[in-house]
C-alpha cells in the first residue's frame, strides 16, 4: 500500500499559495483594524445619495481612509457609467 | 496608607512577588489550546513553581478530562465567582504533581457568570499563592475570550500551519494589542510568545504545509516552540495524562522545551526535520 501511495502521490504544492494569500488578507485587515466604525455606513448612505441622481454599480464607489504621518485622508472614488442617464 | 501610596505598592509586589498570568489562547478552535495548557501548566509545575490553570470555557469544559480528574469536581469557577464556593474547595489537586492545582469550567451555566470584576478578584487571590496562572481560552472571540486574556501578563498563541488558523491568530493578537487591561492602561504590553502545533516536517518538505518561518513571519511573534504532530496527543488525552507526561514522545518533549523556553533557557528547536525512513520501511509503512 505504501509503495503505491508513494507511486501515486502527486499533490500539488500548495504552501506558497496558502502564504501569498494569508499575505494579502492580513495586509488588508491590519489596515481595516484602524478604520473608524462610520466606514461601512458612509459608504452605504452616500451609494444611496449618488444613485437618486445616477445609474450606479455599487461596487463603483470606493472608499478609503489613508493615514499620512498626523494627516487623514477620506479618499472617494465613484466611477461613473460611460453613459450619464439623468433620472430625473 | 493613602490610595495613591496603595496603588504604588500593588505595582512593585506585582512585578517582585506576586504570579504572572498566561493566557492560552488562538481564536480557532481545535488548535491545540487545551492541550497546551494542559502540558504548559503540568511542566511550569514539573520545576518547581506552584501553578494553577484555569478552564475559561463555561459551558463546554474540557481541561478537567485533558488533566484526567474530571470525576473529582466538586466545585467549579463559577460557583467561585459567585461566592457559592470558596477557591480552596474549588481548586483540584492534581494526582501527579504537587504543586499543580486545576480550577474546572463549569458545565451548565451561561457565560454572563463571567465578569470582569469577578475574574479580576479571583485571579487577585490566586496571584498571592501561585506562581503562575495558566488561563485556558475557550475559542471566538466571545466574552469568555475576552475574559481569559483580559488580565494576562503572557500570552502564548497556538497555531496550526493552516490558513484559518494562522489568520484567527492575527485576529486574536490585535484583540490582546487593544481590549486587554494592559492595552486599556497603556502599561507594558503582553508579552506574546508563538506556539505552533500539529507540525509535520515532512508535509512542509513536500511543499504542503506552511513552515514555522512562514508562519512566523505572517504573525511576526517570537516562537517559543514547535509541536509535531504526534499520536501521543490523542493517547495522552485518552488517558487523561497530559501529553508533556510522555516524555519519550517527540510532542511531550517538544513541551518539555516549551517550559524551559518560558523560564529563560536557550534551546534550540527540535523536530522541525522529517524523519528519514530506511527503504523497507517506505515500502511497508510503519
Amino acid at each position: 500500500m505504501s509503495l503505491l501511495d508513494y507511486l501515486r502521490r502527486k499533490r500539488k504544492p500548495t504552501a506558497n499559495v496558502a502564504k501569498e494569500r494569508l499575505q494579502i488578507i492580513l495586509a488588508r485587515e491590519h489596515a481595516g483594524r484602524h478604520e473608524p466604525d462610520y466606514l461601512p455606513a458612509l459608504k452605504q448612505e452616500l451609494l444611496e445619495v449618488v444613485g437618486k441622481y445616477v445609474h450606479i454599480d455599487p461596487s463603483a464607489i470606493k472608499v478609503n481612509l489613508e493615514r499620512d504621518g498626523d494627516c487623514e485622508i477620506l479618499e472617494l472614488n465613484i466611477a461613473l457609467p460611460e453613459e450619464q442617464e439623468a433620472l430625473a | 496608607m493613602n490610595l495613591l501610596q496603595k496603588e504604588q505598592f500593588n505595582t512593585v509586589s506585582k512585578e517582585t512577588i506576586l504570579g504572572k498570568i498566561i493566557v492560552v489562547t488562538s481564536g480557532k478552535g481545535g488548535v491545540g489550546k487545551t492541550t497546551t495548557s494542559a502540558s504548559f501548566a503540568t511542566g511550569l509545575a514539573k520545576r518547581g513553581n506552584k501553578t494553577v490553570v484555569i478552564d475559561f470555557d463555561v459551558g463546554l469544559r474540557n481541561l478537567d478530562l485533558i488533566m484526567g480528574c474530571e470525576r473529582r469536581v466538586v466545585y467549579d469557577f463559577v460557583n467561585v465567582l459567585n461566592n457559592e464556593a470558596s477557591l480552596k474547595q474549588a481548586l483540584i489537586k492534581d494526582k501527579r504533581c504537587d504543586n499543580l492545582f486545576v480550577l474546572p469550567a463549569s458545565q451548565t451555566r451561561d457565560k454572563d457568570a463571567l465578569t470582569q470584576e469577578g475574574v479580576g478578584r479571583v485571579l487577585d487571590e490566586l496571584k498571592e499563592d501561585f506562581d503562575y496562572i495558566v488561563c485556558d481560552s475557550p475559542a471566538g472571540i466571545e466574552k469568555g475570550a475576552v475574559m481569559a486574556l483580559y488580565f494576562a501578563d503572557e500570552a502564548l498563541i497556538v497555531t496550526n500551519p493552516e490558513v484559518s488558523s494562522v489568520r484567527d491568530s492575527d485576529r486574536i493578537l490585535g484583540i490582546l494589542a487593544a481590549k486587554s487591561r494592559r492595552a486599556e492602561q497603556g502599561a507594558e504590553p503582553i508579552k506574546e510568545h508563538l506556539v505552533i502545533t500539529r507540525y509535520s516536517p515532512k508535509r512542509v518538505e513536500m511543499g504542503e504545509m506552511l513552515s514555522v518561518e512562514d508562519v512566523q513571519e505572517l504573525l511576526s511573534i517570537p516562537l517559543i516552540g514547535v509541536i509535531p504532530e504526534s499520536e501521543a496527543v490523542l493517547s495522552a488525552s485518552n488517558s487523561g495524562i497530559p501529553v508533556i507526561n510522555d516524555e519519550p514522545s517527540s510532542s511531550g518533549q517538544a513541551y518539555m522545551d516549551v517550559v524551559s523556553r518560558f523560564m529563560g533557557e536557550d534551546k534550540p528547536m527540535r523536530f522541525l526535520e522529517a524523519e528519514r525512513k530506511g527503504l523497507l520501511k517506505r515500502i511497508f509503512g510503519t
